[in-house]
């Protein structure tokens, strides 16, 4: 079942002169866990700002074509309605925290939606727990790291029970390992939950393992979409600037000599095993 | 040359961001400075062109003490872009945003002119000239940002976290930029966590650690070392991680870049 479907979809910011992206189709499965990516100004974010309504209801603008999210048009819905089916995350979480305690700024969602008093408890301690954060529960976010923080934002976004997170790098501003934290987080909300996940991300090293499904835009239109294996293995990757990751250039660059691997690997791990498999296997 | 001599900060607040720096960064030297959120990686560099003054211990740039002089003479010398280039942006337009320094330092005209175009075009923003830097996206502004520094062409030209927000074109430029800027003997010092960004640059690299410096050294000694990596919560280069796992097969440990992956490993088949 589809849970993103867009037809035909064309969107002109207001008073730009060209449009972010024109007659872009896409198709997003229920429980997918889609990488995004593409060279900066390529219409990522715009798709991202569509996703939740954010365009045309906050940005404004020209919007033209058809957007189903989860079930719902997103034209003819509120920016409210559509939150709780799809959740957002931005690059910086200092954007997004704003409450005195980490446990408010979860709740405060699910204080708009209205649902009562325990229901709420027992949904912030629930998103709070499954992001590792449960233990920052009265601190004040502004005194967390930067990981911590996105954490609580992801938490936020949680409380809601959406089908649907998308985040736009959400790592830019975490030093490594934090980053990696958060895409196992991420990654957890998929497999356990089946929430379905858009995220955009330049950081291909880390995030591609976790992902079904790769889809790279350039100057607003959709130019590969695949499986990351696949989807890495196309000369375009390297013109359009898809930093694609270096244990697959090195698959590429052994192909080039003659030495095909195993499998395309998406992580050091894998890279290993193959290259180690390959070693023996030629002496054996 | 910069001298940091036992330096000590505080702010305000009380968080003590540099406890005991020691260092020197001569003319000409290319240096990153890594290590984890808090490490006081930013506070170190911003030291450097006299935005902060240590609490204790001193800092010289080619031998003047930065408390003997105001940050808008250093800045002549030492330019400083910023991780966020919001905190730095505030023109009408990109073409205003680079002037705005030259006019400040008392360029004419003339120059003025030829060095935003300059800038403009090296940064591959000549079709913004126009445009307002809050229109263009993340990775735009922060070239903008790169842009207003670079023309009035300081000697020690400090980036913190350039790389964020640039997709790989942009940072395969970055770095082809930082090279050129480097070869025509400026010092540049970049603050990230870009690993990869690193190995591809090899400069020399400062690790710091909870306000100290904790390593300092080639990027392939530095970079390798698992246990310094994980001390400043950054993640092993990709292809070295694969060679520590290949070890036991008698691989060396310190590879970083793919093309000498590749060359090992073809060796090694060869030999079989």
């Amino acid at each position: 079942m589809a849970i993103i479907e867009a037809e035909d979809l064309t969107y002109t910011y207001p008073f730009a002169e060209k449009s972010a992206f024109k007659n872009l189709s896409l198709r997003i499965e229920k429980g997918e866990f889609v990488l995004l990516t593409g060279p900066s100004g390529c219409g990522k974010t715009t798709l991202c700002r569509c996703l939740n309504g954010l365009i045309p209801h906050f940005y404004g603008g020209r919007l033209e074509g058809k957007l189903t999210v989860a079930g719902l048009k997103t034209t003819e819905h509120t920016i409210y309605e559509i939150a709780k089916h799809v959740g957002l995350i931005f690059q910086n979480p200092e954007n997004q925290l704003f409450a005195l305690t980490v446990e408010k700024d979860v709740a405060f969602g699910l204080e708009n939606l209205g649902l009562p008093r325990e229901e709420i408890r027992k949904r912030v301690d629930w998103a709070l727990k499954i992001t590792g954060t449960y233990d920052l529960k009265y601190r004040a976010p502004f005194e967390l790291s930067g990981g911590q923080q996105q954490r609580v934002a992801i938490a936020s976004v949680l409380a809601m029970q959406p089908e649907i997170i998308v985040l736009d790098e959400p790592t830019s501003f975490l030093d490594p390992q934090s980053a990696k934290n958060i895409l196992e987080v991420i990654h957890q909300l998929n497999r356990d939950l089946d929430i379905t996940i858009i995220l955009v991300e330049h950081r291909l090293d880390l995030a591609s393992r976790y992902a079904d499904r790769v889809i790279v835009m350039k100057d607003g239109q959709i130019v590969l979409d695949g499986e990351p294996r696949k989807v890495f293995l196309q000369e375009e990757t390297k013109l359009i600037g898809v930093g694609i990751p270096k244990v697959v250039r090195l698959y590429i660059s052994l192909r080039k000599e003659g030495v095909t691997l195993n499998r395309v690997p998406l992580s050091p791990k894998e890279a290993s095993q193959s290259i180690a498999e390959a070693l023996t296997f030629d002496r054996g | 040359m910069i001298e940091v001599e036992d330096v000590y900060f505080t702010y305000p607040n009380g968080v003590e961001a540099l406890r005991g720096v020691s260092l020197k960064i001569a003319e000409g030297e290319f240096v990153a400075i890594m290590g984890q959120n808090g490490a006081g990686k930013t506070t170190l560099v911003k030291h450097f062109n006299g935005l902060l003054k240590p609490t204790k211990g001193r800092v010289l740039i080619d031998g003047v003490d930065t408390k003997q002089v105001s940050v808008a003479k250093l800045s002549r010398k030492v330019g400083f872009v910023f991780q966020n280039p919001d905190h730095q942006l505030f023109s009408e337009t990109v073409e205003d945003e680079i002037s705005f320094a030259l006019k400040n330092f008392g360029f004419d005209n003339k120059v003025i002119g030829e060095r935003v175009d300059w800038a403009l075009n090296l940064l591959g923003l000549a079709r913004y000239r126009k445009v307002s830097p809050f229109m263009l996206s993340g990775g735009e502004r922060k070239r903008v940002a790169l842009a207003s520094v670079l023309a009035w062409d300081p000697k020690i030209l400090i980036l913190d976290e350039p790389t964020i927000g640039q997709d790989s074109y942009q940072k395969e430029r970055l770095r082809q930029f930082i090279i050129q800027m480097n070869h025509q003997g400026k010092t540049v010092i970049i603050v990230t966590h870009d690993i990869e960004f690193v190995v591809e640059c090899e400069p020399r690299v400062i690790l710091m650690s909870n306000g100290k410096v904790i390593a300092d050294g080639e990027a392939r000694k530095v970079l390798t070392d698992p246990d310094l990596i994980n001390k400043s919560s950054l993640i092993l280069p990709e292809i070295t991680q694969v060679f520590i796992n290949l070890n036991d097969l008698g691989f060396p440990r310190d590879v970083m870049g793919v093309y000498e992956a590749k060359r090992l490993i073809l060796e090694r088949l060869k030999k079989t």
